[in-house]
């Protein structure tokens, strides 16, 4: 992990890369390293870091912030291999906008994980190639890791509900 | 009786004698070499193992476009963990992956620690090492018997599963649970080994490298396994690296990335193993570098049992860990924290930590976010196989659908983990 200087230095560095309004803020907590991004800048921000030795996207992950305002996080963990050096790069969107640059072109591990993040959190991510939903059935309505979705409560499809069309739902 | 065997002419064998060997007359347009079949592999599929959905584009036995389906075994567990309290969140994480339990738990509770500042009495890293380790031989058995059923030998099933057993009879007498065993709680393990076990961990060790060389003796030198593995599917590890795929899988590449030797976590640093690494990431390599990882293992659990510390299992914190039994009977304040524990749990400092560990199919992450309550705000596992099935399409493109089969027996991939 970067020190909590060794932090500041690649936020600076970053900032006058990816843009001056890249990084937001960083957060050193419990001896790991977070650089707090612009949703729109994330691409040439992880392109950047790729550049500083952070070449394998460990993972990818959605978290909602509720009721905390923007709601929806995604989080991008980013390796150094070589030097055994971990980063973590967070964005924040909005409900109404929930829209986040894909990293998918660049890193195509993110492919299956950016689908988690728009299936359970909705997500958009502008130029996935193949944005569908991964884990929940095609039809499904809402995106149940949100904190506002409930637990429990599920209607269950039977077969023989299914010449009922999709009443089972409401 | 007569020897002759001039046939009787016939009709049928007249239209016998005038079939020629030569090819067929085209029917329709010349394109047919090229027509491309779409088939659907799954969800239901022995050689899947489990309800994973492939939908496979074929030009005649040749793989062109490979597009995994998965979410058949959804569960909705990152869902379910955030509406319990941290400590009894952990049975329902260790279901993720249903072969790497003691994984999905430590690395779990490393980041739940890691949010409490909470340090693990010595002696219980060393039995979660143990414990891990005999629960990466366990995998890779499993992987083993499972694979080479697929490459039509029945009887290493048996012979697998058999030395499964053994481990599984270790679990079920250290945690009272065979599989599941929820013995890795948070600040340490749920309890002491019971009397005898070290006899029974000795004989399991003393006897399983011997039982590998028998498997290896099996299917290294047997010439289907060789056909069937050997140059088949490589996949080059820059390739690998830009699709995230760890563990196993990226060794046998080349690359010795392992977290137990590059961050080590639970004093794994104080043991002696290697790492293997394979040279041509061919599925001959996935397969060699998992036996040679079955050896290494048995080193580290023989070293962690030699040196395994006297003293607590459990952190001595009782806002966190339950008090003994015995002190209810006589002390309020340990029927006060019990009773806490029990009902509300312990509240964790708001913070996020992204806590990686190596598992027998690479990096099992766990992040987990905490808003200050007693229950994790958000809980996700980055599971190993959810993130390597993505490496099956370049893999396989171009090779025969036999070898597809054979490819994903050597992925490993467990559906619990994927689809969570």
């Amino acid at each position: 992990m970067p020190d909590s200087v060794g932090l500041e230095l690649l936020a600076q560095d970053l900032a006058a890369r990816a843009g001056a309004d890249a990084v937001l803020a960083t957060v050193y907590f419990r001896d790991r390293a977070t650089v707090i991004v612009e949703p729109y800048t994330i691409v040439p921000v992880l392109e950047q870091l790729r550049e500083k030795g952070y070449g394998a996207l460990m993972s990818v992950h959605g978290v909602d912030y509720y009721p905390e305002e923007p709601r929806l996080g995604v989080h991008y963990e980013l390796l150094d291999m070589n030097a055994v050096d971990r980063v973590t790069v967070k964005l924040r969107v909005t409900l109404d906008n929930p829209h986040v640059p894909s990293v998918t072109p660049n890193w195509p591990t993110a492919n299956f994980q950016e689908r988690e993040i728009y299936d359970m959190f909705g997500v958009i991510f502008d130029g996935h190639p193949d944005l569908r939903r991964i884990l929940m059935p095609e039809d499904y309505e809402g995106h149940p890791q949100r904190r506002d979705f409930p637990v429990g409560g599920e209607p269950v499809l039977f077969t023989i509900d299914e010449s009922e069309g999709t009443a089972y739902t409401q | 009786m007569s020897t002759d065997v001039t046939p009787t002419p016939s009709d049928y064998r007249a239209m016998e004698e005038s079939t020629t060997l030569a090819p067929l007359e085209r029917l329709g347009s010349d394109d047919m070499d090229h027509e491309l079949l779409t088939l659907n592999m799954g969800p239901h599929h022995p050689a899947t193992h489990g309800v994973l959905r492939l939908l496979v584009t074929l030009e005649g036995e040749v793989v062109r476009d490979l597009k995994p389906i998965i979410g058949y075994v959804h569960t909705g567990i990152e869902k379910t963990a955030e509406d319990k309290s941290y400590w009894k969140a952990i049975p329902v994480v260790e279901r993720m992956d249903y072969l790497a339990y003691y994984f999905n738990a430590y690395a779990f509770c490393g980041a739940t620690e890691t949010l409490l500042e909470l340090e693990v009495p010595p002696r219980a890293q060393y039995l979660r090492v143990i414990h891990m380790e005999l629960n990466r031989i366990m995998s890779h058995l499993v992987w083993l018997g499972t694979s080479a059923l697929d490459l039509g030998a029945m009887s290493m099933f048996w012979y697998c599963f058999r030395d499964r057993e053994l481990i599984l009879d270790l679990f079920e007498q250290s945690s009272g649970a065979r599989m599941h065993t929820r013995y890795i709680q948070i600040g340490g393990v749920a309890e002491d080994i019971p009397r005898g076990w070290e006899a029974k961990l000795r004989e399991f060790t003393s006897q399983m490298p011997t039982r590998a060389d028998q498997y290896n003796d099996l299917l290294a030198n047997n010439e289907i396994v060789l056909q069937r593995l050997r140059g088949v599917c490589p996949l080059a590890e820059e390739e690998l690296l830009k699709l995230g795929v760890t563990g196993p899988l990226l060794r046998a590449a080349g690359n010795p990335w392992d977290l137990r030797k590059a961050q080590p976590y639970s004093s794994y640093d104080h043991f002696d193993f290697n790492i293997p690494v394979g040279t041509e990431g061919d599925n001959w390599d996935r397969f060699a570098v998992r036996v040679a990882e079955i050896y290494e293992s048995v080193k580290i659990i023989e070293q962690a049992m030699d040196g395994l510390p006297e003293g607590r299992t459990i952190t001595d914190d009782r806002k966190v860990a339950l008090p003994p039994r015995h002190e209810l009977a006589t002390s309020m304040e340990a029927l006060i924290h019990h009773f806490k524990l029990v009902t509300e749990g312990f509240r964790v400092p708001p913070g996020e930590v992204y806590f990686p560990i190596e598992g027998p199919r690479g990096e099992y992450g766990c992040f987990v976010r905490s808003d200050g309550s007693s229950k994790p705000a958000r809980v996700h596992m980055r599971d190993p196989s959810f993130v390597n099935l993505q490496a099956t399409a370049p893999m396989t493109e171009g090779s025969y659908i036999a070898d597809l089969i054979a490819t994903l027996a050597m992925l490993d991939p467990v559906l619990g983990g994927i689809d969570r």
